[in-house]
């Protein structure tokens, strides 16, 4: 018989009697996605895995959302994939905006470790118990979290005459260049 | 000693910096770091139509731009609910394995000069020009051909396309001999990669590895048989897997007998195509998300108004979520998407393989030689452009 996220789910709610799990519902879900709370995750988690059921090897991928201005502000995503039955299911854990925080799932699956790290970096939610949690994309010394709705885009302006008056000057330290003879057809 | 490789090393393929910890020449220790070529796709993403990140998903794994277009159109298909014709399918599945092609010719030619085998690059270059001329004909770009579009293509086929493909596709299980060829009865191509950088199938599968690097480690898992999109389920093909060592010299068999599986997928591509029509139509005919044909745009006033708004504002996608993902060349590439009804997406996630399969690099190589460690870089086969988006 062929897994199926409803099974998924009746079995995690059979194995955790006591804990609050909220299927995600909307016009769009195109996946079952289930909301677990932050302190039962690993748990969750290494069961998901563990279980000769379902078979949840591979965590395919993890990262955040930033729900500004929703309280709880922000979201892991968890994508797991069970190799056996070729079937995936989302968890997610609902962060609040003070003190994001999160026990990582790098003691279940090892690749989570640059996940986390990803949305560390992004984000700035901080995942108890990660081995190294330090910027991976970005440089060490990058200030802010450039995910979060509310850091902006951020662009240089492009240097034109109109914007930037000394354009035309050249800078100290250039080598004067000759000027280019160009000859125009219409000359 | 510790020792840095890279960023500006040849044979890493790009920009990435591999910090060695040794002992002579043995690593004790290594450490990948990445960051060099970030660009922010998914920050831009937020902050773009749909559409308008079509282009950019091309410079993620620039080896391989359609693989990026199909996951990104099938991601944003998922989460509006179209399927685009049968025929635009079949079209999608023959272009990505041209697409796989070409992405596994580069793989081969530079994974064989890092390693001194330099004659093989310049056969396998010559191939990859082929289906980039392709490219140009189908979308006008050779390299960042931006074809696909949510709910279909960004035109018909033209004139000449099939006959092109299929010349190629009868051509190339010659040239893959030659390849071999040139390859199997060379003692340094053996000795540099055989019962090297192995990888366990039980590491590969907790490390989040996909892909030929997956199934080089016997785990027969590829996302067109196992999870099928675009219609791979009624095409016939074998999944590849290695001899079931796990070392480098696998994952270049498993490749290799990708290539000609392709060159088989796209064949029944093309008589599918053939069937259902040289021309026809080549979008969805759902006007509230995708672009009605221009002919009707110039004659009825509806055409025009749907036009109108999806040019100016974009298409407005339903409040939700979804997650689609295609086997590219260099494994699973998915991308997830978080609607919130605007015509931008609110989150637009990246699951990129070479991002995924580079953090087993340490697995492959402690222990062993720096000499393995181009060998290793060159198996798994990433590129930096889409580890770092």
């Amino acid at each position: 018989m062929a897994l199926t996220p409803e099974r998924v789910d009746e079995r995690l709610r059979e194995r955790f009697p006591t804990v609050a799990f909220e299927r995600l519902e909307g016009p769009a879900i195109r996946d079952w996605t289930v909301i677990v709370p932050a302190d039962a995750l690993v748990e969750i988690c290494t069961f998901l895995r563990d279980d000769p059921e379902l078979e949840f090897a591979m965590l395919s991928w993890l990262g955040g959302v930033d729900w500004l201005p929703r309280v709880p502000r922000f979201e892991t995503v968890y994508n797991l994939l069970s190799l056996t039955h070729g079937m995936r299911f989302t968890l997610k854990v609902r962060i609040p905006e003070e003190n994001p925080r999160v026990p990582t799932v790098s003691g279940v699956w090892p690749t989570a470790n640059w996940h986390e790290r990803e949305t560390y970096d992004f984000y700035g939610i901080e995942f108890t118990g990660h081995p190294d949690l330090t910027r991976i994309l970005l440089p060490d010394d990058w200030v802010g979290w450039p995910l979060r709705k509310d850091s902006p885009l951020g662009y240089e302006e492009v240097a034109f005459t109109h914007n930037s008056p000394n354009r035309m000057k050249p800078s100290p330290g250039l080598k004067k260049l000759a000027p280019k003879k160009v000859k125009y057809r219409a000359q | 000693m510790t020792l840095n490789m890279g960023p500006q090393h040849p044979s890493t393929h790009g920009v990435l910096r591999v910090a060695l910890e040794l002992d002579g020449e043995t690593i004790l220790k290594s450490k990948p770091i990445i960051g060099y070529l970030h660009t922010g796709m998914e920050k831009q993403a937020e902050y773009k139509t749909y559409t308008q990140s079509i282009p950019q998903t091309d410079r993620m794994d620039y080896i391989s731009p359609l693989s990026n277009n199909l996951a990104f159109c099938l991601a944003a298909e998922k989460l509006l609910g179209v399927e685009p014709p049968a025929r635009v399918q079949a079209i999608r599945v023959l272009l990505t394995e041209l697409t796989r092609i070409s992405s596994h010719c580069v793989w081969i030619g530079t994974h064989a000069i890092d390693i001194g085998a330099l004659t093989v690059f310049w056969y396998t270059w010559r191939e990859r020009e082929k289906v980039l001329s392709i490219y140009d004909m189908v979308a006008g770009a050779r390299m960042t051909a931006s074809y696909f579009r949510v709910g279909g293509l960004a035109m018909d086929i033209p004139e000449g396309l099939l006959e092109r493909c299929e010349k190629f596709v009868d051509e190339m299980p010659e040239h893959i001999d030659e390849y071999e060829d040139m390859l199997k009865s060379n003692p340094i191509w053996l000795a540099r990669t055989q019962e090297v950088a192995y990888l366990k199938p039980e590491d590969a599968v907790a490390w989040g590895v996909t892909g030929p690097a997956l199934r080089g480690s016997g785990v027969k898992y590829d996302l067109r048989k196992n999870e099928p999109y675009s219609g791979y389920e009624t095409y016939d093909f074998e999944v590849p897997v290695g001899r079931g060592k796990g070392d480098a010299y696998d994952r270049y068999l498993v490749r290799m007998a990708e290539m000609r599986q392709s060159t088989l997928i796209a064949k029944q591509a093309i008589a599918r195509i053939r069937e259902l029509g040289e021309k026809g139509p080549y979008r969805v005919q759902d006007h509230k998300y995708v672009l009605p044909p221009k002919e009707e745009v110039k004659t009825s006033m509806e055409a025009l108004i749907h036009h109108f708004k999806i040019v100016a504002h974009g298409f407005f996608p339903p409040v939700g979520e979804a997650y689609a993902a295609v086997e590219a060349p260099k494994g699973e590439l998915g991308f997830w998407f978080v609607s919130d009804g605007s015509p931008r997406p609110w989150r637009m996630k990246v699951r990129s393989p070479s991002f995924i399969n580079l953090q087993a690099l340490p697995l492959m190589i402690e222990g062993r030689l720096i000499a393995d460690v181009i060998t290793a870089i060159g198996s798994i086969d990433i590129v930096l452009g889409e580890v770092d988006r």
